[in-house]
């Protein structure tokens, strides 16, 4: 509980390796941090260390997915959907291969390490190749769904983790579904829509809004390609207002995404949160959050400013 | 043993003369200088069968060149894997033969390619799948010269050495020249085998257009065992027409009615 969506992945993985002997992962000598370690210590064999070597990584990997492996292959985000973006295309994604991409240490939560290793692109860069699903967990408990999930699910598919640990807000047995966005409390003053740690602040804007008699409704987009459509046409018609919130750049992610939903279904008056078009910086990463306007307080504000 | 294979790869320049003068477009030098590698590992060499593509222990080939397609189609329909009358559809809005090699919509095609530099990592994987699940099967990879200047071929000769990958059979086909003009001026790649011998493969270099050393240099390689090998073909651009042999003009242009009508005499002859 209570602990970064990357160490779920890691446990997770090793979990359905265990039953599923088609389930391999690569890594580019980041195991340890994005825990693909776990499932090498139990599984060695099927376990492949790259080097540092993204693209090879990426297409070894297509190669591994084209004889029935269902490799899993990590690294931090900002190199997973930036340095090895053609190999994502090409070799995967373009001939709809069944790799699973896995990008840790995404947005600033990433912390000390600064903007050139915060990924604030990846999700809008996955989102635009065809076929590539695009699935941003909430917390730890959703992570492993996800994790099974995309073991279970036949294509290419983009998963992204935190490095920073972050409250659960999930029970254990919570039914995922990987296409359904989850309303996470039901309101009809306002649509929150939130993936990842920024659920859990969703939550917390929503608690406090609730006191001042605005009744926000809070939805999980786990899943942000293909986004729910439903749910999101849903959200502006009975809400009449929404707001996004994403630790990514508000171009092109899930604020982008919600946006071409209610343009198209049920325009109504949409507010991005995200990283205003800019690139991370150093320090601690819940102070980065915070300071980037990635919190409950920039999130009410937001609410009541129209 | 060797005149099939020869006749076969004659009628595959043929064809593939046809259907780049029926696109209109794409790749005649490198399909040319590839084509009797490509008919050697599929009508000697590799275990495929059309009847059953889908075979978990058929050989595998990667054209890690993807711009050499018309060689490889010319080579599946040859083999049965599609009607050889479907190949003057090539590059048409309405045909499954793609510019460059779709494994999802092209019988017998094992790995889609076209953005140089991918295959050989792709190859590696194959080869641990195939390690991995006791199968026995051969990776094949066919590279051009030029694609060897992208980084990440060097990643993946890196990897292919260090897993030992010695199920992998992987071709450079050294015809010397790239869109810009003779490898050397362009980007040096030479010397091709000290590079690779360095970074720990079993390295032949042989004639690409003789059949004998083609065969031969697949059979050392499958019997070097702990290392994979990459077999340096020494071939000619546009190999088989005249006017087309060592012309970098003839990289990326499809030959119009009259050139075709000449080249195909020659090559008929």
């Amino acid at each position: 509980m209570n602990s970064a969506t990357r160490e779920a992945f890691g446990k997770a993985l090793a979990k359905v390796g265990a039953t599923n002997p088609d389930i391999v992962s690569l890594d580019a000598d980041l195991s340890c941090t994005t825990k693909s370690a776990i499932f090498a210590k139990a599984f060695p064999d099927r376990f492949f260390n790259m080097g540092i070597a993204e693209a090879d990584l990426m297409a070894t990997a297509a190669g591994l997915a084209t004889c029935g492996k269902i490799p899993f292959a990590s690294t931090f985000a900002v190199f997973a959907t930036c340095r090895a973006l053609d190999q994502i295309r090409n070799s995967i994604c373009y001939p709809m291969l069944n790799v699973k991409v896995v990008g840790t240490h995404a947005g600033p939560s990433c912390g000390e390490d600064g903007g050139s290793h915060q990924a604030v692109e990846d999700i809008a860069i996955m989102r635009s190749l065809p076929h590539m699903v695009v699935v941003v967990p909430a917390d730890d408990v959703e992570a492993e769904k996800v994790v099974a999930a995309a073991a279970e699910y036949i294509g290419p598919m983009y998963l992204r983790f935190a490095r920073l640990a972050s409250p659960t807000v999930h029970d254990e047995d919570y039914d995922f579904d990987l296409f359904r966005g989850e309303v996470m409390r039901d309101g009809n003053g306002v649509a929150i829509i939130a993936c990842g740690m920024m659920v859990p602040r969703a939550l917390d804007a929503a608690e406090q809004l609730a006191a001042e008699g605005i009744n926000a409704r809070v939805v999980n987009m786990h899943t942000i390609k293909p986004i729910d459509e439903d749910l999101v046409e849903a959200c502006a018609r009975e809400c009449g207002k929404i707001v996004t919130i994403e630790e990514a750049s508000y171009v092109g992610g899930l604020g982008s995404a919600v946006c071409e939903v209610v343009a198209e279904r049920c325009p109504v008056p949409v507010k991005r949160i995200g990283m205003p078009d800019i690139f991370g910086k150093s320090g601690p990463g819940a102070e980065l959050l915070d300071e980037f306007g990635l919190s409950a307080e920039h999130i009410i504000e937001v609410v009541k400013s129209f | 043993m060797h005149r099939d294979v020869k006749d076969i790869a004659k009628q595959m320049r043929v064809d593939i003369i046809e259907m780049l003068a029926a696109a209109g477009s794409g790749h005649p030098g490198g399909s040319l200088s590839a084509c009797d590698i490509l008919a050697v590992l599929y009508f000697e060499k590799m275990n495929v069968d059309p009847s059953n593509p889908e075979d978990p222990d058929r050989d595998r080939l990667v054209l890690a060149k993807g711009h050499a397609a018309p060689a490889l189609y010319a080579a599946l329909a040859e083999k049965g894997f599609f009607p050889r009358k479907d190949l003057i559809t090539l590059r048409k809005s309405s045909s499954y033969l793609q510019g460059h090699p779709n494994m999802n919509i092209i019988p017998g095609v094992d790995m889609s390619t076209g953005s140089l530099g991918q295959g050989l990592s792709v190859a590696n994987g194959m080869a641990l799948a195939g390690r991995l699940d006791a199968r026995d099967y051969y990776v094949y990879c066919v590279m051009g010269d030029g694609e060897i200047q992208e980084g990440q071929v060097w990643e993946a000769a890196m990897s292919a050495a260090h897993y030992g990958l010695d199920h992998l059979i992987a071709f450079v086909d050294h015809n010397h020249l790239q869109i810009d003009g003779n490898n050397d001026e362009v980007m040096t790649v030479n010397p091709i085998e000290d590079k690779f011998r360095a970074f720990g493969w079993h390295v032949l270099t042989i004639d690409g257009h003789d059949y004998d050393a083609i065969s031969d240099a697949v059979e050392t390689a499958k019997a070097t065992k702990g290392k994979p090998t990459l077999i340096v073909a020494e071939t000619v651009k546009g190999k088989g027409v005249s006017f087309m042999e060592n012309q970098v003009g003839w990289h990326g242009v499809a030959p119009n009615a009259e050139q075709a009508e000449k080249a195909l005499a020659e090559l008929r002859a």
